[in-house]
């Protein structure tokens, strides 16, 4: 229990550096941020795990150690148990007194008749009879369920392992009229369990039909986001029937053991680029990435990238204003996250976007080492054209579509995980609520010449509680009341 | 009693009757730990009714015919403690006006809910409101039941505290929730963690008394003569007694709003658990109060040991309700 008490501890101080610092599993940027506002501090700690806390072999030894002790506890328990379910209650001590209730009464009843009644006095009990007491006992169910409450953390335990090995998670953005095949060169970001097969990935598909979002008009919550509902249209496998599903915050669907979430949206406005010849070099919608800063009423921020002009490449830094206005400093801000005559700015760059280097890219970025910049709009709202500086070209805002960023995961140990701690939840009200007690009901014939009959209760329980007591009390008493329904009945 | 007007069911005047109500319970709480305190003062100390069978050598139990000569003899290996607590009429009052208190604040919740059309916790203030009402409510179940009324000041002050926060600082108009809120597991999730909270609060309150009365206890034994508050409190075991049975009471009900938490963070997130900083934090507490259910059965941290992890659990409680939220970035941001 030392150990025990001393473990728990150990993993509650462990989980804590993992609230204030930034973790990977939780958010790779807020990592890759930290890292940017303290460069000295943090490949330290980094070395300590300590943007990976929760799979650190430090927090693992913790978590492992602490399993090992409970084992080792329980599993001793266990047989101890298992034995007193398959014996009877024990026999009774020689001295009430000493028990924390006992009482004494005399009858007229005789001894067999005294311990014929008991036996019905205990019902509920596991009851032994003797020649001079009965022995009853009840509440078992109390460490029968302490030892499945940690059995079912031991169980728990494998589930989220088996889970982050066989599971995977994936994220993606989905422009509205677009579809989506699960498979992996389809995520943005994709994240595999260890003992995962990334090429046999469950084969369903869905586009996504249409999106709508709803927001707070007005008052204090002004701009704050209503509801998301996204229309998808999706095959379980490549030539099973087509079915729709309303993709909701709370309403993931749910398609052959993977789950598919809706968590968040933004805009993906539409340019056309025509190079110096005049040809259309580019023609589609590029989603914009809210700005953390004005996330609220989704201020974005994208990049264009145009790589096959007839000269040297084009690239455009742009923001999307949803709701332009402008603010007291006369900058262009958005001030309501819902489209109301949208315009974009774009800045200009002429050069090599460095596509051909081999090395990848962020599509929400623009390399301009090898690039310059040729110049500034001023805002364009749909279908404004900008003609480029020296005849290199021109954009035309031509309109936007919403998108959708999404996220796949699969986790086989979810089901079995809830499953455990169900049970978890079950067997520890049984451990906290049935009180285990041993009931001892002794007869002897009194020393007086009178035929009568010295009855003994005495009660023991483990837990102290006035209840406890109590109900040794409510048991003398009903014993003694139907031996004198009884001694009434045979006179 | 003027009858209400007829647009009372407009969302204007239910979201002013529930502002109203704010202020009514406040008022009902102060007045309510003033008389508590009145009591616990000027109260005479007065052995309480006890529920264990007081029969040493009695009949006073017979349920059967009382004719007959009753020889029945009950010995208790300990006697029961009995339980001494201040009493004074004005406590009796005060039990009235919480309890006035606590139908404003539930009077106050449910107006909430209807002016913004869903359930009335979605933000901080609504939290803190709600949290209170548990707390009130345990208290009263305690006071009536185990007529635990010297509980009074222990449970106002830190319920006081945490309206006049909500009041100041969380105020917020009833508005409608943002889409990740918008789900019945609301109803379940975040109700467990309101009864369990508010019971837990009032674990805390009856941890102090009893480390105030253990204390007091130890002193009166090395022959000091207690006076105040920690002088009229009753007896340290009852205290612990008490608190224990709360946290017997809050713990599973906090197991199941973790549980309850992580099928709707498998909803609408998209995973069951994934070490969001309320999620290690509402761990972190579950750890603790583990560990206190532990101690309490391990020889050598019986007693004040425990009580101190118990109020370490509660510290991680309260640090994960207010802290986390300014603290910390992470999905719960918004409570």
């Amino acid at each position: 229990m030392r150990t025990a008490l001393v473990l728990l501890f150990l993993l509650a101080l462990a989980a804590i550096p993992g609230s204030a610092l930034p973790q990977r599993t939780v958010s790779v940027e807020q990592v890759d941020d930290f890292y940017v506002d303290y460069p000295e501090l943090a490949p330290w700690l980094d070395q300590l795990y300590l943007f990976d806390v929760y799979s650190s072999p430090w927090f693992a030894a913790i978590y492992l150690l602490l399993f090992t002790s409970l084992v080792g506890c329980v599993i001793p328990r266990m047989r101890t148990h298992l034995r007193a379910l398959r014996s009877p209650p024990p026999a009774a001590p020689r001295h009430f007194e000493r028990l924390p209730y006992s009482a004494r009464f005399t009858t007229t009843a005789s001894p067999d008749t005294v311990l014929a009644e008991a036996r019905r006095t205990l019902r509920g009990h596991r009851v032994r009879t003797s020649t001079d007491h009965v022995a009853g006992e009840r509440g078992y169910l109390r460490e029968t369920g302490n030892l499945l409450f940690h059995a079912s953390l031991v169980g728990l335990l494998v589930a989220l392992a088996a889970g982050s090995l066989l599971g995977y998670r994936g994220n993606m953005l989905v422009v509205e009229g677009d579809g989506f095949a699960n498979a992996v060169p389809s995520y943005d970001a994709f994240h595999p369990g260890a003992a995962v097969d990334s090429a046999d990935l469950e084969p369903f598909t869905f586009w996504l039909e249409d999106f709508e979002a709803s927001f707070v008009e007005d008052g204090q919550l002004r701009g704050q986001a209503e509801n998301y509902t996204a229309e998808l249209r999706y095959r379980e496998t490549p030539d099973g029937p087509e079915q729709y599903h309303d993709l909701e915050v709370n309403h993931p669907l749910s398609v052959q053991g993977a789950q598919v979430y809706l968590l968040g949206h933004g805009y993906a406005p539409e340019f056309t680029v025509t190079d110096a010849t005049g040809e259309v070099v580019f023609d589609q919608a590029v989603p914009f990435l809210p700005s953390p800063e004005a996330e609220d009423m989704i201020a974005s921020e994208g990049v264009v990238k145009v790589p096959d002009t007839s000269e040297e490449q084009l690239g455009f830094r742009g923001v999307f204003l949803p709701s332009p206005t402008e603010n007291a400093a006369g900058e262009l801000i958005s001030d309501f996250p819902a489209p109301r005559d949208p315009i974009v700015t774009l800045d200009a760059y002429q050069g090599d976007l460095g596509l051909d280097s081999g090395e990848s890219q962020s599509v929400y970025q623009l390399q301009t080492e090898f690039m310059e910049e040729i110049g500034t709009t001023t805002a364009l709202g749909v279908g404004d054209t900008w003609e480029l500086p020296d005849g290199a070209g021109t954009i035309t805002f031509t309109g936007y579509s919403e998108y959708i960023s999404m996220e796949v995961t699969s986790d086989p140990g979810r089901v079995p995980a809830l499953v455990a701690s169900s049970v978890a939840v079950a067997a520890l009200l049984l451990t906290l609520l049935v009180r285990p007690r041993r009931c001892w009901i002794r007869v002897h014939r009194a020393d007086t010449a009178d035929a009568e009959t010295v009855v003994e209760v005495g009660g023991l329980s483990k837990t102290d509680h006035a209840e406890v007591t109590a109900d040794f009390h409510a048991v003398t008493t009903r014993l003694r009341n139907r031996l004198r329904g009884d001694s009434r009945a045979s006179q | 009693m003027q009858v209400l007007p007829v647009d009372i069911a407009d969302s204007w005047s239910l979201s002013a009757l529930s502002d109203t109500m704010v202020l009514a319970m406040i008022v009902a709480y102060a007045v309510g730990l003033l008389l508590f305190a009145v009591e616990a003062a000027y109260g005479q100390r007065t052995t309480l009714r006890s529920r264990t069978p007081a029969t040493v050598g009695g009949s006073g139990t017979s349920e059967g015919g009382g004719d007959e000569p009753d020889d029945l003899e009950v010995r208790l290996r300990e006697t029961p403690s009995q339980v001494k607590a201040p009493r004074h009429w004005v406590g009796t009052l005060g039990l009235v006006v919480v309890g006035l208190g606590l139908v404003c604040n539930l009077l106050q919740i449910v107006a909430r809910g209807l002016a913004a059309e869903r359930w009335p916790w979605g933000n901080m203030f609504e939290f803190v409101v709600a949290i209170c009402f548990g707390a009130v409510a345990a208290f009263l179940y305690v006071a009536l039941r185990h007529q635990a009324r010297f509980l009074g000041v222990f449970v106002l002050v830190p319920v006081l505290i945490l309206l006049g926060v909500a009041a100041r600082w969380l105020y917020n108009e009833a508005g409608p929730l943002i889409p990740a809120l918008d789900s019945y597991w609301i109803a379940i999730h975040v109700s467990a963690a309101i009864v369990a909270t508010g019971a837990f609060m009032v674990a805390g309150s009856t941890t102090i008394a009893y480390l105030l009365a253990h204390r007091a206890e130890l002193r009166r034994a090395a022959g000091e003569v207690v006076t105040g508050v920690a002088g009229q409190l009753p007896s340290s075991q009852v205290l612990d007694r008490l608190a224990h049975g709360l946290i017997v009471f809050a713990f599973p009900l906090w197991t199941f709003s973790i549980i309850a938490g992580a099928i709707w963070a498998d909803e609408a997130w998209g995973r069951f658990w994934g070490w969001d900083p309320k999620e290690v934090w509402s761990f972190i507490t579950w750890i603790i109060y583990a560990a206190y259910l532990h101690a309490r059965a391990t020889a050598g941290w019986r007693g004040p040991r425990s009580a101190w992890i118990s109020l370490a659990g509660f510290a991680c409680l309260l640090f994960n309700f207010f802290a986390v939220n300014y603290l910390f970035s992470g999905l719960h941001s918004y409570a």
